[in-house]
């Protein structure tokens, strides 16, 4: 009785609005076989979008995107609300994966060429698609309202500004303003939560049109090369003679791996805990570090670790260019190999856009460069000295900011050269020269040090010296 | 024939047909209405951006409470904070006091990217902590990657407090 008025709905519904229909017809299109495992990053990707979505809105019934109040809400949120901090914690390693599997997709769509035709535009909507989950990620970053999230949006405004002709336009568009007020939160969160994901909404439905419309590609095979005059014939046919439907004959891969993403997801979630919030978002706080979240720490280093001078060129024309020669990549070739054993380069390069990123994020994460500001006083046990100029010497190496910078027997900073064993390397009257004009990475201490003191950094800087030159 | 072809031969030479007619009276409605909405939409978006506001003169102390010689970090308002701001409405510098009645007031943003640039009193050196920019006492680059001294706001005396010039 039951079955029957459900199936009597069912027939009612299909035949007023032929949905289910559609639906089906879509989820058992044919594909190839033989994709196995390579093709499931796609719809993995798919799936972390909405679990941002949910968990996007869920945050949305909390938070208040006030400049005054945004900071307050998220400390209830993650403190003193039901499941606060893990649903926190879900939209951050949420966000996380996303990254992670819309660049695995693309790097999978490269290495095996199925941006050739007919999908070029398939890769473009996904070009597009990536830099929309960055600027999701950069927006959620400053969403967090405290004393790194405003400093961050200081320092993208200040790299914008440096764009020419519209470099001060941009970087105000960014703040709402000349500097970090009470605009800038509410306008960042109309762009995080109606205007990227709306974008991200029409583009995954044209991805996904395209997809329908070219087929999902066939696993390559070397030798078999792409002719855009025979391509679309010879596809037609194979799907004919060896095509399986999508559902489930396909999909069950995707959710297999997509579980799996969840769990680890929620997993992450659970022992982790969300990132934990700074100090309030007071931009009069001088003692701010800011640093961006783990997937955009590498052009964070890159920043650092570019030659003086051309940072403006680069901040500018880098990301117009490789956003540029990405997009253009179908365009420059769209036939031919498709089989990644018969391209070595397109492997190389895969290889190293993907150990260039992993080297910067971790010069990143260690920020070498940083001058170090936790740093206490050198030990007398490591100055060997209670008193004289040796002790004096220490005492002014740590006074004068050279322990920031410098290392001495693993205390200190990484930003200049270990100075363990200088003694070894430089004589008295080099180091004078060198603490008196300094050079292109150390400020020059000629008018600031006393003759008197000068000496006693010296004979602290002598006195450091390795233990065989020390028996001597 | 259909009701296309059958327009189109009909049409006069040089006279465009009614269907091309309502085409672009289409689009052009179509324009206007987005026009209509959209011009007022675009102005009430970006207009209070780019909205010129006069700089304003901000105390930040009795000049007494400066010694000579020392760099002090001062917190005010911005030039024209919204009123729900809060804590983002304020805002900080580095005022140095050169002599009785000569200070100078240098922005805490590192010229290279922005980061607050922290003061070392012992070592007479301001030092950023994103990339290792460092300054002189004076706002000059002693080393590392900035292009460019530290910025300096317009300073005075008046009525025996130190004013600065913010929102300029």
């Amino acid at each position: 009785m039951f079955k029957r008025m459900l199936l009597k709905i069912y027939q009612w519904l299909e035949d007023r609005t032929g949905l289910f229909g559609v639906i089906g017809q879509m989820a058992r299109h044919p594909v190839p076989p033989g994709a196995r495992w390579w093709y499931v990053f796609g719809s993995a990707t798919l799936c972390a979008f909405l679990i941002q979505v949910a968990s996007g809105i869920a945050l949305a019934l909390y938070y208040i995107p006030s400049a005054d109040e945004a900071y307050v809400t998220l400390q209830s949120i993650t403190h003193d609300t039901a499941f606060g901090g893990f649903v926190r914690a879900l939209h951050y390693y949420g966000a996380s994966a996303m990254v992670l599997m819309v660049g695995a997709h693309m790097a999978q769509v490269f290495l095996h060429g199925s941006y050739k035709f007919p999908r070029e535009m398939n890769w473009l909507t996904g070009v597009l698609l990536l830099g929309f989950t960055l600027v999701m990620g950069f927006t959620g970053q400053i969403l967090r309202w405290d004393q790194n999230a405003v400093w961050t949006a200081a320092v993208a405004a200040k790299q914008a500004a440096r764009a020419p002709f519209i470099g001060p336009w941009l970087s105000t568009l960014i703040l709402s303003g000349p500097t970090v007020g009470g605009s800038t939160l509410s306008r960042i969160f109309v762009v995080h939560v109606f205007l990227i994901p709306g974008l991200v909404f029409v583009f995954v439905g044209l991805h996904l049109m395209l997809v329908l419309r070219h087929g999902i590609s066939e696993p390559p095979h070397p030798g078999r090369k792409v002719n855009p005059k025979t391509y679309r014939k010879q596809y037609e046919v194979s799907l004919k003679k060896e095509g399986v439907p999508f559902w489930p004959d396909a999909a069950w891969r995707d959710m297999v791996f997509a579980a799996a993403m969840v769990l680890g997801i929620v997993i992450l979630s659970l022992v982790f805990g969300p990132p934990e919030l700074g100090h309030p978002p007071d931009p009069s706080l001088i003692d701010a570090n800011p640093r961006p979240d783990w997937y955009l720490m590498w052009y964070f280093a890159v920043l650092a670790l570019l030659p003086h001078g051309l940072e403006s060129l680069f901040m500018v024309f880098a990301p117009l260019l490789a956003g540029g020669l990405i997009i253009l990549i179908p365009f420059i070739s769209n036939h031919g190999e498709r089989s990644p054993s018969r391209r070595p380069w397109a492997v190389a390069f895969v290889i190293m856009v993907v150990v260039m990123i992993g080297a910067f994020w971790w010069a990143g994460v260690k920020s070498d460069w940083s001058p170090n500001f936790d740093v206490a006083p050198l030990s007398d046990d490591v100055v060997g000295a209670k008193s004289g100029p040796v002790f004096g010497g220490a005492r002014l190496f740590y006074l004068r900011g050279c322990l920031n910078c410098h290392m001495i027997q693993g205390y200190g900073g990484r930003r200049g050269p270990d100075l363990t064993e200088i003694g070894d390397k430089l004589s008295a009257n080099q180091m004078i020269l060198r603490i008196s004009n300094g050079a292109s990475n150390m400020p020059a201490y000629g008018s600031s040090l006393k003759p008197a003191e000068m000496d006693e950094l010296v004979s602290f800087l002598q006195s450091r010296q390795s233990e065989l030159r020390r028996h001597k | 024939m259909n009701e296309k072809n059958s327009t189109e031969i009909n049409r006069e030479p040089g006279k465009i047909s009614r269907r091309t007619f309502l085409e672009r009276v289409l689009i052009i409605l179509g324009g206007l209405i987005s026009a209509m909405v959209g011009v007022p939409l675009a102005g009430f978006i970006f207009k209070p951006l780019f909205k010129a506001l006069p700089p304003v003169w901000r105390s930040v102390g009795v000049v007494d409470a400066f010694k000579d010689g020392e760099t002090v970090a001062v917190t005010f308002l911005q030039a024209s904070p919204l009123p729900w701001a809060g804590v983002t409405s304020k805002t900080a510098a580095w005022l140095r006091r050169e002599s009785a009645e000569n200070f100078t007031a240098f922005s805490i943003s590192c010229t290279h990217l922005g980061c607050p640039v922290r003061w070392r009193p012992e070592a007479q050196l301001f030092m950023c902590p994103c990339h290792g920019g460092v300054y002189y006492k004076d706002g000059s680059v002693a080393a590392g990657p900035p292009p460019r001294p530290l910025e300096r706001y317009p300073v005075r005396v008046q009525d025996g407090q130190v004013e600065i010039l913010v929102g300029l």
